[in-house]
């Protein structure tokens, strides 16, 4: 007889039920979290606290968790594979998921040498570039592919050194709320990443309009959708962040960043 | 001790008599009225909507110019519409040598930008003559080297121009918002819709002039004049893929919001509300002309200025005392004249703003302080002013005040300055003062805006990326990432 899992909702760094008690079974057995908007908030809250401490670790360290995170996906790759439906193309979104995590960690410590500059001022001024996390950032993850397109979207964010909140996909909840139990075992500092389940039409409108979170990306989302939240994300002039969800690029880790420019006087 | 404290008292009250010397402006022919650059012509305007452009520092009238409509900015798009097919597949070199022919020939009319830029803002001939215009003409001769370059930037992917883009500047510098917007553009191969404020329009006339003059081909700018309501319909056209905006906070989020759901690309540089921080080891006098150039340069006009002081509470009377006795010194008055250092208010609007705003001040329970300063009769004036005894909670303290006036606030560790300059909702510029270096680091490391001057305040130059953090707005001016939003890459 099997022991089942219970799932959960992942806030920071810890398992949880939704603080509403609710549940909804999306295909019709298993019982999945049903967040509310205070469960959201928490997770927002969560992510907000974690970002001081994860945007200061050295790139390096950013990167080998992330490779961590590929590690701990790779050694769990028969049940995603299980979780996916099974079968070949169910393996090869797998291993696009650990092949992502792999190619955002070694991007941590390289970014700034490529998205970063020193300017030629015309001036007695040393004056330099370099990106750095935007914050917060709200992920709606798409529902297709369900793991490798979540791992698309939070890698990026995750390698720039924000912290995100993530939306998994209403109808396919499974392959993001798994995925929490990696990034939980990947040294991954509690906060950091936050997944959370439930109806969209609840959650969304409340991500979109969150005053502290900095940036939103819509991979997940209908037109409609992205209409609506480009509406309310302007009260923050929040930045919202539009790609395929099977890109994977450096311009994605900067879509979620900020370009700082410095300058300082050269003289004796 | 005592001596030295009545020298400096005595300094202060010292006044140096100068002799007026105003810049000619015989040189300089503007017309009676303007119509709208669409096309490579101007043309006669669909709207009989007119207004006056008035020279703020006596409140006579310059010239008249258009409000466009909705036909003239259809008109307008369509002709960069039309252009862009050709400008966007002309040989990029040919790009290139427009530009520079641009750049060059606003080194050669310096002079006449200058003064036209400082009749019809109020800011002084100093300021227009030594920055404004030559950065002007920087700008376009830094993008122009991009525009055959940039498979070189963007490795990898395949830069691709956007299409037209609907650019909406301010008045506080018309001519440097224009090359800002406009050279970047053209640069990746962009058309151009842009609309110039409505109490600064005429060295965005007198630039379309030069596009005349360097012959772009027609099309590839288009400048409508107008207000608000003419900014709102070129960036709500349907044939406008890409929107820049620098203004306010308050009209960027109408404009985010408006063009929810379009799909139009879009930047925005807005307000701030930026900390000028001065730890106790900081060279107090050149700190001292640091927080002058911050705030009181260009009248307060000015998105990045250092309005909020930030002072290590050791040093805060020293400071104060230097400050103080610094601001008696500033001349105020006739910006044509080469010895102003604050010119006029750019408008009567924006005097009542200031105005509002510091009575506020002084009822919220701070202390005022302006230097004796005798403001002429005629025009929009405000003397430079400093408020001590400031709270956080102020509206002096929060709010973009775009005018000549500091609020000065008082911090004692290194983490309560940062606590203090990034409790805001703007996140555009920070300026930091410290001899020494890791501080320097340690303290650029954690501003959470997008430039940091540290040991000097209010540099620009084409290079170097400029905008901001949260809501001071997204997407960078300057530089190569400056490209990037007039860029598809994929």
């Amino acid at each position: 007889m099997d022991v089942r899992k219970t799932y959960k909702l992942y806030v920071g760094g810890e398992f949880v039920r939704s603080e509403s008690g609710r549940a909804y079974r999306p295909d019709g057995s298993v019982n999945v979290p049903r967040g509310s908007r205070k469960d959201l908030r928490d997770a927002v809250r969560a992510a907000r606290s974690a970002l001081g401490g994860w945007s200061t670790r050295t790139a390096m360290n950013r990167g080998q968790i992330l490779y961590r995170a590929a590690e701990m996906l790779d050694g769990r790759r028969a049940q995603f594979v299980e979780v996916l439906g099974g079968g070949r193309a169910s393996a090869r979104e797998v291993e696009q998921a650990v092949e992502a995590l792999v190619w955002y960690a070694g991007w941590t410590d390289k970014l700034a040498q490529v998205a970063g500059n020193t300017n030629p001022v015309a001036g007695p001024y040393f004056n330099f570039t370099i990106p750095e996390p935007t914050g917060v950032v709200g992920i709606v993850a798409p529902e297709e592919p369900a793991l490798a397109g979540l791992v698309r979207r939070i890698a990026p964010a995750l390698c720039g050194g924000n912290t995100v909140v993530v939306l998994v996909p209403e109808s396919h909840p499974l392959p993001g709320l798994t995925l929490a139990e990696v990034l939980a075992t990947s040294d991954l500092p509690g906060g950091v990443v936050n997944v959370i389940a439930g109806y969209r039409k609840e959650l969304l409108p409340w991500l979109a309009a969150h005053m502290d979170v900095n940036a939103i990306d819509v991979a997940g989302c209908t037109p409609e959708e992205v209409a609506s939240i480009e509406k309310v994300a302007a009260e923050n002039v929040k930045r919202v962040v539009k790609h395929g969800a099977d890109v994977m690029s450096p311009h994605l880790i900067t879509a979620f960043m900020e370009m700082k420019t410095v300058w300082h006087p050269i003289g004796v | 001790m005592a001596i030295a404290k009545r020298s400096r008292t005595e300094l202060a009250t010292q006044r140096f008599e100068y002799a007026p010397a105003p810049e000619s402006t015989d040189h300089v022919k503007i017309e009676k009225r303007y119509d709208l650059f669409i096309g490579g012509h101007m043309v006669k305007a669909h709207s009989q909507k007119r207004f006056p452009t008035i020279n703020p520092a006596n409140e006579e009238k310059l010239s008249e110019v258009v409000e466009a409509d909705e036909v003239d900015v259809d008109r307008a798009v369509k002709a960069a519409s039309k252009a862009f097919d050709s400008w966007s597949r002309i040989g990029p070199s040919r790009r290139a040598r427009y530009l520079f022919r641009i750049s060059r020939i606003l080194q050669e009319r310096a002079r006449e930008l200058a003064v036209v830029e400082t009749m019809d803002g109020g800011k002084p001939i100093k300021e227009s003559r030594d920055v404004d215009i030559p950065l002007s003409a920087a700008h376009f001769f830094y993008y122009a080297g991009w525009a055959d370059k940039l498979e070189w930037a963007f490795p990898n992917v395949k830069p691709r121009p956007i299409g037209v883009a609907g650019q909406v500047i301010p008045w506080n510098f018309p001519l440097l918002m224009l090359a800002w917007k406009i050279a970047p553009a053209l640069a990746a191969g962009n058309t151009v819709v842009l609309k110039p404020a409505e109490t600064t329009p005429l060295s965005a006339m007198l630039f379309a002039d030069i596009c005349m003059q360097a012959e772009l081909p027609d099309g590839v700018v288009n400048i409508l004049t107008g207000a608000g309501k003419t900014g709102s319909l070129v960036v709500s056209h349907p044939a406008v893929r890409k929107v820049a905006f620098t203004g306010s906070t308050e009209v960027g989020k109408l404009i985010q919001r408006s063009l929810a759901g379009t799909g139009k690309r879009l930047t925005l540089e807005l307000g701030g509300k930026a900390a000028n921080i001065v730890f106790e080891d900081a060279p107090l006098d050149a700190a001292v002309e640091g927080i002058v150039n911050g705030i009181y340069f260009n009248q307060g006009h000015v998105c990045c200025a250092g309005s909020r002081l930030l002072v290590q509470e050791s040093i805060f009377e020293p400071l104060l005392e230097k400050l103080k006795i610094r601001l008696g010194t500033l001349r105020l008055g006739d910006p044509l004249d080469k010895n102003t250092d604050i010119g006029a208010i750019n408008s009567k609007a924006q005097l009542e703003k200031i105005a509002g705003l510091v009575e506020s001040g002084v009822e919220e329970g701070a202390e005022l302080y302006q230097p004796e300063c005798k403001l002429p009769e005629r025009g929009f004036w405000f003397p430079p002013t400093l408020f001590t005894n400031v709270s956080q909670s102020y509206r002096i303290a929060r709010e973009e005040i775009f005018g000549p006036v500091l609020s000065v606030l008082t911090f004692r560790t290194p983490d309560e300055a940062v606590e203090k300059a990034n409790n805001t909702p703007y996140g555009l510029s920070a300026g930091v003062w410290t001899d020494k270096g890791s501080r320097i680091l340690w303290m650029a490391e954690r501003m959470r805006a997008g430039v940091v001057w540290a040991n000097t305040f209010n540099r620009f130059d084409p290079t170097s990326p400029f905008g901001g953090y949260k809501e001071s707005g997204y997407g960078r001016e300057g530089g190569l990432h400056g490209l990037l939003p007039y860029l598809e890459l994929n």
